[in-house]
């Protein structure tokens, strides 16, 4: 179900502040967060947001057409190395 | 027989034969009826030149179907796939997109089954 529009767009407090602090100061330094949750804002155009997928920060360059998306819907957390290619190769 | 947006309707009430044409199902099918003023339950070969046209106005003014809907359709997909989420990348390699379970089914979008020998033990 969608989100409630009375509560705006969910975003991490934490990354909020951090955002707006930098847009006053005009510096944009780089971000690393969990929040993979935080839906992505207009605020945070152009910025480059480092996404931790469980293991490694995934940076994201956050443009124009990924406001309305999530974090995490671009640090993916699986990795899909492929199956081997023959079973019975594999276990002999 | 009837011509409605490149759509052949087949004789049958109006109601059924204009859910033939991609983008128009069931509920959008009476709601036309009712702004045109045709009997929903009217076989389409009684119908009027005259009444046929007004329904093919109503369709090309107020709906989107067929070849712009299926456009619009593969551009929000596309829109998915370039921008690289997670969304994007299901449907790239043809995988379910919302969540379902892939260790078995989810045959719709995987294709016919592709046998592994020695799969078993």
């Amino acid at each position: 179900m969608a989100r409630s529009i009375k509560k705006g767009p969910f975003i991490d407090k934490k990354l909020y502040k951090r955002i707006s602090d930098s847009n006053k100061t005009g510096q944009k330094q780089m971000i690393k967060t969990y929040s993979r949750t935080s839906t992505i804002i207009p605020e945070m155009v152009g910025y480059t947001i480092s996404v931790y997928n469980g293991k490694t920060w995934v940076p994201v360059f956050l443009t124009e057409n990924l406001v309305g998306h999530k974090l995490g819907e671009f640090a993916p957390t699986r990795i899909f190395r492929g199956h081997t290619a023959s079973d019975k190769k594999a276990k002999k | 027989m009837a011509r409605i947006a490149g759509v052949d309707l087949p004789n049958k009430a109006v109601k059924i034969a204009l859910t033939y044409i991609y983008g128009i199902g069931r509920v959008s099918a009476v709601e036309i009826c009712q702004k045109t003023n045709i009997n929903p339950d009217e076989r389409i070969n009684n119908l009027s030149a005259d009444d046929v046209n007004e329904l093919r106005k109503m369709i090309e003014s107020e709906y989107k179907v067929e070849g712009r809907l299926r456009t619009e359709v593969a551009l929000n997909i596309k829109r998915l796939m370039d921008i690289g989420c997670y969304r994007g990348l299901r449907h790239r390699k043809g995988l379910p997109v919302r969540g379902q379970r892939t260790k078995t089914n989810a045959r719709t979008r995987k294709g016919k089954k592709k046998t592994v020998a020695g799969k078993k033990k």
